[in-house]
């Protein structure tokens, strides 16, 4: 290994953060110096990211990348590393940043310096989160992620970001404790906070129930499942539209990625123990959320549900604890990040020009905006789950590898095939269909230059993972294998253990 | 040249849709949102880039802007020619991949590239060739490019014809990637697809809202479809680990006698996998109780609804049992319930067509009815005979309806049979063209019907199937039915003194040639397949040597050489239905008009119950749709609003501001906090490690 390139895209975003914080005065060239450095910094940051991709080699299932190096006493490392679960989270999460800083190039007028700052300090955050090779370093980046995305839904947010945030808080507050708890007690236990030790060590099973659930506290309420859900509508509907777009796309994702990096391989007996309830909790989300999302009466917010339901395949796919389900987990949220960040930036469109985000206050678009309605389509397209889009695939495999453990669960969440193509083309229709009639709508124009630069990309990759998934799929497939292997080798260890315990 | 033939539509469709693209940009131009076009915070006005076109003037012009005061888009006629020219050339290398395949034997597989590997499951890209893809890639690519011809003519006056030829180009690639599946994965693929572009081109005209009603109605009862054609296909994929076609059908036999644990009960596994897979082609192919969405679909415009509606799309379900038959022959149950489907909706879609008025309905229904005729011959194990009339209906079934879109071009628009009459001297040709296929449709002797459908009657009626006297009573009513509503449709169109308003009846006239020799194409299909095909398809030896194993028969299953035993009556009957059904409409409609309205009034509740098409869409909207939308808000308000958040976060909130009243003021504070106590407690884990690190 020559170049620490997991340290250098990770402290990028913080240079950038840094040029942008040198900046003095609030004029508008400083403004706009503030937001070329940061999309800068960003592109620079995706470029370098995709050296991982090229260097990446498939057939090994274990870090890569590995930087390891002692920090804080030589207790807690600075250890950092990708596999296959987690490169295609970094290059998401690296890939996406542009798009969000160039979708708030208009939208945000003031404290335009703050807000670059807050977002550079997020992606540097996130992707130390999926890079993190210590749990307590993990949990640094974790948890950390949180302050700025608070401060903007907080500062940068609409009228009631002062309930959004609150709400969000007491939700995270009692998941971080639990898991802080959990952390120090496996720590205890395995005396190293490295986590390719802590994989294969092999928690007592009258343990990992506890374990179990005090990291469910957090992963579920980030995820979010249901029903610790209902501060995401509202952080969503408050949140700038950059804010929403990284929300969606990548914060969720850090609790569907800490149920595969540490909740599978650490507690498989209580993973085990507690699938049903995960089941039931993802049917409940898939089912129940898409019938909240129906009748929405604000964009926002209807595709915010959407996305619980979505995310409800992802947890319903993980604990298959099968190379299928897990694998389609991993593209479910690969895809959603896509997806629904394209969607935000979609409503983030109109926003802009109406400022308003009542269902009921447009119509009839495609008459002024065609490229902003086949853009809206395909994402609709990709949400509802046509197969040829990226929306599919995950929720195939994960329904498929359900079907096997259990058909009932299979049955009740391919309903949501049915119910999300009621609710996002009723959405796409009340939108973008039918005549224009309403005068306010009358000049609206369709989408810009730097608009089409934005959505252009996702569009195409939409549709690109929907025809050749296996770009991501093949990256991961080795490294889930080996999760899954363990896990079921650490269940059938157990199982003759307590065989032999009955025997004696 | 498989590739070639399955390609093309999409080459087409990419071209046209760059077209419309480019088109749509240049006549609205984009730009940053209009200065102060609303008040509101300080998050936007200063710093823009002047909008190019914006303006007070756009506002008013746009406010009445109809599609028909819009010029076509540039490059229309570059969209037409393109897709037309590629679907030609895909329908010629699709009669020559017919004779070779079918008649020569030369089955072939074309593996592309691998779409989704994921553990056990591999899933490829690859076009399987054989006798059963050979005859739907004719029927589709045929009727495809004379659609595509026809649509040049009918759709001349809309300004947004790129996009209508982008649409009409993608779902000939979708059904083409269906009827060349290799497996069941890339099946839903073109089935989904298709399902896209026909939403897309029902709801083309998306100004109106029935249009787009009948869109959304569409995909979703699909998707009602397309729920159990997943599970039978995550069923597949549990019983036998694969979802190829070759391996699954290589595995069936070991799959009889296997049950399947659902919903607390064990079923055998096959009947339940087919019968879930069956689910989805009641979608797809409207058949009873999801075939609400057919005639909604004639919102559409025309070509759509020939292309679409009555020849390829809605035959995919037959296709898919067909092609299936390695499962379903060892499924007997499953078949059973295929035949009460199929006899069920022969009959319930006949009954209805028997009094609807707006001359497209009628053709659905036809077309409902007839699919339920094909899967009769599907549930009686005479697969080849209900691809015969898939076949036959396909030339027939578009010859209606695009004839019917002659008169509709020629009325302007009017699609009520009641405005129309006499207009036989009006468009002589048309009326001709009408009349060969209402000849093929109802059998008349030598005609493409004539040979198809009857063989599915007396398919049915050799049948042992326990459904099989049932089914074989249905479809011979449905028979005399057929032949009403038929005849009716052309007395009430062509014949009789006009009841048209005078300007409409005096501007009459024929289509141009674009249009009307698609119909004469047809006319002759509809008058030929029927003798020229049927011995390979009706024939035991000749299904045989024609369809070899891409058509699978059970041991013992001996429909076909059973049905040409049949006593005499059976042949004959359902030429007497035919004859019947021809007598009374002309008695009806020709003869002594009063008499239907006097059966209307005598009989006012069947004549409602019938008009009203079984109340199907009033009973769907009482148990599904209202609840459903009941129990979107319930769950909103009540669950989401005054369960978890007023328990949750609002209680906990509200006590706490009760406490701590004004010492948490603004949102910074809650952020102070929770950065206080994260930081608090990586300092205690800090510290407790240093410490540990200290004594181990």
């Amino acid at each position: 290994m020559t170049w620490p390139i997991l340290s250098i895209i990770i402290i990028l975003p913080l240079v950038g953060a840094a040029f942008i914080f040198a900046l003095q005065g609030d004029d508008e060239a400083i403004r706009n110096n503030a937001r070329w450095a940061a999309l800068w910094a960003t592109l620079l940051t995706f470029l370098v990211s995709l050296f991982l991709v090229a260097g990446f080699d498939r057939g090994i299932p274990d870090f890569q990348f590995v930087e390891n190096r002692p920090w804080l006493g030589g207790v807690i490392r600075y250890h950092l590393g990708v596999d296959g679960i987690s490169l295609p989270f970094v290059i998401l999460t690296t890939a996406l940043m542009p798009v969000a800083i160039l979708a708030s190039f208009q939208a945000i007028e003031h404290r335009v310096k703050e807000y670059m700052i807050a977002f550079l300090l997020l992606e540097t955050l996130m992707i130390g989160t999926f890079a993190a090779l210590d749990i307590v370093l993990f949990y640094v980046f974790f948890e950390g992620g949180l302050i700025p995305m608070f401060l903007i839904i907080g500062v940068w947010g609409g009228k009631r970001r002062v309930y959004a945030s609150f709400k969000f808080f007491l939700y995270t507050l009692l998941g971080s404790v639990l898991m802080l708890l959990a952390i120090l007690a496996m720590y205890r236990y395995a005396g190293t906070s490295d986590i390719t030790v802590l994989l294969t060590h092999g928690f007592p099973r009258s343990w990992q129930p506890y374990l179990f659930l005090a990291f469910l506290a957090s992963f579920a309420v980030k995820l979010p499942m249901w029903p610790v859900h209902t501060w995401l509508p509202d952080a969503h509907v408050e949140a700038p539209t950059a804010g929403s777009v990284i929300l969606a796309a990548i914060l969720l994702k850090m609790g569907g990625y800490g149920f595969i990096r540490f909740s599978l391989p650490m507690f498989p007996a209580a993973s085990e123990f507690f699938a049903p309830m995960m089941f039931a909790l993802s049917v409940m989300a898939i089912i129940y959320t898409s019938f909240v999302a129906l009748m929405q009466e604000d964009v926002k917010k209807l595709i915010a549900y959407s996305s619980v339901a979505h995310m409800g395949f992802v947890t319903m796919g993980i604990f298959t604890l099968s190379r299928e389900g897990v694998q389609g987990g991993i593209f479910q949220m690969f895809s959603h990040g896509i997806v629904s960040g394209a969607l935000f930036l979609c409503v983030g469109v109109i926003y802009d020009r109406m400022h308003t985000r009542e269902i009921d206050a447009y119509g009839g678009l495609v008459n002024r905006m065609p490229l902003y309605a086949a853009a809206f389509m395909v994402f609709t397209l990709a949400n509802v789950g046509l197969p040829g889009t990226s929306g599919f695939v995950g929720e195939f495999l994960t329904l498929l590898a359900a079907f096997k453990v259990n058909t009932t669960v299979a049955l009740f969440a391919t309903l949501g095939v049915i119910l999300s193509a009621a609710y996002a083309l009723w959405l796409y229709r009340r939108v973008i269909f039918g005549a224009l009639e309403k005068r306010k709508l009358a000049g609206i124009l369709d989408l810009s230059p730097r608009e089409i630069i934005i959505l252009a990309p996702l569009v195409a990759l939409t549709v690109l993972f929907g025809i050749w998934p296996n770009a991501v799929l093949d990256t991961s497939a080795a490294s889930v294998s080996m999760l899954v292997d363990r896990t079921h080798a650490a269940l059938a260890a157990g199982q003759k253990a307590a065989l032999l315990m009955g025997v004696h | 040249m498989y590739q070639a033939i399955v390609f093309l539509p999409l080459i087409g469709c990419l071209i046209a849709a760059a077209i419309t693209l480019v088109g749509a940009r240049q006549r609205h131009p984009g730009g940053l949102p209009p200065a102060g076009a609303e008040d509101h915070s300080g998050d936007h006005g200063g710093h823009h880039h002047a909008p190019p076109v914006a303006g007070g003037g756009v506002i008013h012009a746009s406010h009445h802007e109809t599609e028909s005061r819009e010029s076509a888009a540039a490059g229309s006629r570059a969209a037409e020619l393109i897709t037309t020219a590629l679907l030609f050339v895909s329908a010629i290398l699709s009669w020559i991949a017919f004779v070779y395949v079918g008649y020569l034997g030369h089955d072939a597989r074309v593996p592309i590239y691998t779409w989704i590997a994921a553990g056990d499951l591999k899933v490829e890209w690859a076009l399987r060739i054989d006798t059963l893809t050979a005859v739907m890639l004719v029927v589709v690519n045929s009727v495809s490019a004379l659609v595509h011809l026809y649509s040049i003519g009918y759709m001349h006056e809309d300004p947004y014809r790129p996009r209508f030829f982008a649409y009409l180009s993608l779902f000939t690639f979708a059904m083409l990637m269906l009827v060349t599946a290799d497996n069941f994965v890339q099946m839903f693929f073109g089935w989904e697809g298709v399902g896209l572009a026909s939403y897309l081109l029902i709801g083309f005209w998306y100004l109106k809202p029935e249009a787009n009603a009948a869109a959304i109605k569409a995909f979703i009862v699909n998707r009602v479809g397309d729920f159990g054609f997943a599970l039978g296909i995550f069923a597949v994929f549990a019983l036998t680990g694969a979802v190829g076609f070759e391996t699954v059908f290589a595995s069936a036999k070991s799959l009889v006698g296997k049950t399947i644990h659902i919903l607390g009960h064990d079923y055998d596994a096959l009947t339940v996998t087919c019968l879930l897979l069956f689910m989805g082609a009641m979608g797809k192919s409207a058949q009873f109780l999801l075939h609400t969405w057919l005639p909604d679909a004639m919102e559409g415009p025309t070509p759509v609804s020939a292309l679409i509606h009555a020849a390829t799309m809605v035959t995919a379900g037959v296709f898919m049992v067909a092609r299936l038959s390695p499962l379903f022959e060892l499924a007997p149950t499953a078949l059973v319930f295929v035949t009460f489907i199929g006899a069920t909706t022969a009959f319930f879609a006949a009954t209805i067509g028997l009094v609807q008025n707006d001359i497209k309905r009628v053709v659905a229904y036809s077309t409902c009815s007839q699919l339920g005729y094909m899967f009769v011959a599907m549930g009686v194990g005479a697969y080849s005979v209900g691809m015969f009339h898939l076949f036959t209906h396909a030339a027939f079934k578009a010859l209606l309806f695009l004839g019917s879109g002659s008169v509709i071009h020629a009325m302007h628009h009017e699609q009520d049979m009641r405005k129309m009459g006499g207009l036989k001297s009006k468009i002589p040709f048309t009326y001709g063209m009408m009349v060969i296929g209402t000849l093929a449709l109802t059998g008349f002797p030598l005609t493409a019907g004539y040979f198809s459908k009857d063989a599915v009657i007396e398919a049915a009626g050799a049948a042992h199937n326990v459904m099989a006297q049932y089914a074989f009573w249905l479809t011979v009513i449905a028979a005399g039915l057929t032949s009403f509503y038929s005849w009716r449709l052309v007395f009430m169109t062509f014949h009789g003194r006009t009841r048209a308003d005078h300007h409409t009846y005096e501007h009459a006239s024929e289509p141009p040639m674009v249009m009307l020799a698609p119909l004469a194409v047809l006319a002759f299909g509809a008058i030929v397949l029927g003798f020229a095909f049927r011995d390979v398809f009706t024939h035991d030896h000749g299904v045989e040597t024609f369809f070899r194993e891409s058509l699978f028969s059970a041991s013992g299953n001996s429909i076909l050489e059973e049905m040409h035993h049949s006593p005499p009556w059976v042949s004959l009957i359902p030429t007497a239905m035919m004859a019947a059904g021809f007598f009374f409409a002309y008695w009806f409609y020709i003869v002594d008009p009063r008499v239907p309205v006097a059966l209307a009034e005598q009989n006012v509740l069947l004549y409602r119950f019938l008009l009203n098409k079984w109340y199907f869409d009033e009973l769907y909207d009482f148990i599904f749709v209202r609840p459903a939308k009941w129990l979107g808000r319930f769950l909103w308000k009540q669950g989401d609003g005054w369960l978890i958040d007023g328990f949750g976060p609002d209680g906990v909130s509200a006590r706490v501001i009760d406490v701590t009243q004004r010492v948490v003021q603004l949102q910074t504070g809650y952020l102070y906090h929770y950065a206080f106590v994260m930081l608090i407690g990586v300092a205690a884990l800090i510290t407790w490690f240093l410490m540990r690190g200290i004594v181990p």
